[in-house]
């Protein structure tokens, strides 16, 4: 059976073979690197264009159509136009932060990917407290957006950059309290541990109704968090043009833009890390047989198959509901999402010590 | 008592998203009706609805002739200046003068397409037509004469 896992210990067995230990480890921050940036590139294509595609189906309209068969090319396209572009800095912007910020966002992006399991024996960084690393650094991505706003000296981008620094700081922790509570059922931070843990069974089916609700809660607080619709209040075109990105143009604002997207990504593949069980495939308590055959699908298809059904769900939202006003956006966080959390967690905790789950 | 009020509000609400929802999900799941057009590819086969505002025509029958009596009731009831009409007088074989149109000058440039001159004329003799289509290069091409050469008033229009 074809495993990613095998692949990698090959690389690994040939590098450090033919090489002294530090030109292995150098050469395979590059294949890493190399491997990360690709991923960002493919991502940012497929998921520009499926999104696009999946705002035309529910608005019973095409879509893109033009630019290659059935319009896959279209996203390319734009890329393409995008890299053509000036990248303009206005005159009264404060040129260091305003050029500074894209790449921030950017980094932030890319450094929570290390500690992501893609499949079985397959992440660039197995840390022990994985969950806790990408909670700390997913909320270093406000600093770039507020740079942002700040820099380019123009009172829209002021105003989004505020606003999404308000969202960020209040949903970080509604997204804490609801990955605390599969932290309580798995006892571990590493994801890998918390992948193994839903051997027999994912926890939103293992640990039922308290799992569903902190699962509902984490999706409505982390496309918060990831600013995208019904809570794109620091974006809003029709309110503040495009908020915090307003200044910016050519390859700059494309950078914001693909941020946008891998925080998708990498939101939803957290939550299908905890929730939906990351790379592990669809195993039913004791069911051998039935296990075994779900065990022939590779564990690269069950993650990113699960990541885009999540990063679907979030499309799903943006397409149907409206945008919040800033007051029923802190109202939904500190009185309902805030407080629903804490009794579920407690909930959960009482779950977890008494052994309700399967 | 406020804790049931809480749970009935976080209830209706999630139940109000979840049709929302449904809507959506039901168009994204029945992709057939799609209610855009491929414009230029389909352009044979386009329908317009009828009321479709595309430009304001003069009709006239197989014998050349047309409804207007020139009685510039559209041109009062243009709001931007859009018509002019140029009248004659015709010496009818009893010798009595007859007003009757020269030119019926159509600024289509200046155009808002709403209707109000077809709503005022009192002997039908224009109408809005379909086509949409109006660009072109010169800017003298928009200002069209919409009484055919030779054309004459329909008998029996007063």
């Amino acid at each position: 059976m074809f495993s990613l896992e095998s692949l990698t210990t090959l690389v690994q067995d040939w590098l450090t073979k033919t090489f002294p230990p530090l030109v292995a480890l150098l050469f395979e921050f590059v294949i890493v690197g190399v491997l990360a940036i690709a991923l960002f590139a493919a991502l940012g294509l497929v998921l520009v264009l499926m999104e696009r595609k999946v705002a035309a189906w529910i608005q019973i309209r095409l879509g893109p159509n033009r630019v290659g068969p059935k319009g896959i090319f279209q996203s390319a396209a734009d890329t393409v136009k995008l890299i053509m572009k000036e990248g303009l800095t206005p005159d009264g912007a404060d040129k260091f932060l305003f050029n500074l910020a894209p790449y921030i966002v950017m980094m932030v992006a890319m450094l929570v990917l290390a500690p992501i399991g893609f499949a079985k024996g397959f992440h660039i960084w197995d840390i022990n407290i994985g969950v806790l690393y990408v909670s700390a650094i997913s909320s270093v991505s406000v600093i770039g957006i507020l740079m942002a706003g700040w820099a380019s000296n123009n009172k829209y981008s002021l105003l989004g950059a505020m606003r999404s620094g308000a969202q960020m700081v209040s949903y970080e922790l509604s997204v804490g309290l609801s990955v605390l509570s599969i932290i309580v059922l798995t006892g571990s931070l590493n994801i890998n541990d918390i992948v193994l843990s839903q051997q027999n069974g994912w926890w939103i089916f293992k640990a039922h109704i308290p799992a569903i609700i902190s699962f509902v809660i984490f999706i409505i607080a982390v496309t918060a968090e990831t600013n995208r619709a019904p809570f794109d209040l620091s974006e809003a075109e029709s309110e503040l043009t495009a908020g915090f990105h307003t200044e910016y143009s050519g390859m700059k604002f494309a950078l914001f833009f693909l941020a946008e997207y891998i925080n998708i990504f990498i939101v939803c593949a957290i939550g299908a890390t905890l929730f939906l069980g990351g790379w592990m495939p669809f195993h039913i308590g004791n069911w051998e047989s039935f296990n075994h055959i779900m065990d022939y699908i590779p564990s690269f298809i069950w993650f990113f198959g699960k990541t885009f059904f999540l990063i679907f769900l979030i499309m799903w939202f943006r397409w149907t509901f409206p945008r919040l006003r800033v007051d029923q956006l802190l109202n939904l966080e500190w009185k309902y999402l805030l407080p629903i959390s804490m009794v579920n967690l407690i909930v959960m905790t009482l779950v977890a010590i008494k052994g309700w789950h399967f | 008592m406020f804790i049931v009020d809480y749970l009935k509000e976080v209830y209706s609400a999630v139940k109000s998203l979840l049709v929302g929802l449904n809507r959506t999900g039901y168009y994204f799941t029945h992709h057939k009706e799609i209610i855009t057009e491929e414009y230029p590819d389909n352009r044979e086969t386009l329908v317009l609805p009828e009321r479709f505002r595309g430009e304001v025509v003069m009709t006239h029958d197989e014998n050349n002739e047309h409804a207007c009596t020139g009685c510039s009731a559209c041109e009062l009831a243009c709001p931007n200046g859009t018509i002019k009409i140029i009248n004659k007088f015709d010496i009818s074989p009893e010798g009595k003068k007859k007003k009757a149109i020269d030119t019926f000058v159509y600024h289509l440039e200046l155009c808002t397409m709403c209707g109000l001159c077809v709503e005022a004329c009192p002997t039908a003799a224009i109408n809005m037509a379909n086509t949409f289509e109006h660009s072109v290069f010169n800017r003298g091409l928009l200002t069209k004469r919409l009484n055919n050469p030779d054309s004459k008033l329909k008998a029996g229009v007063e």
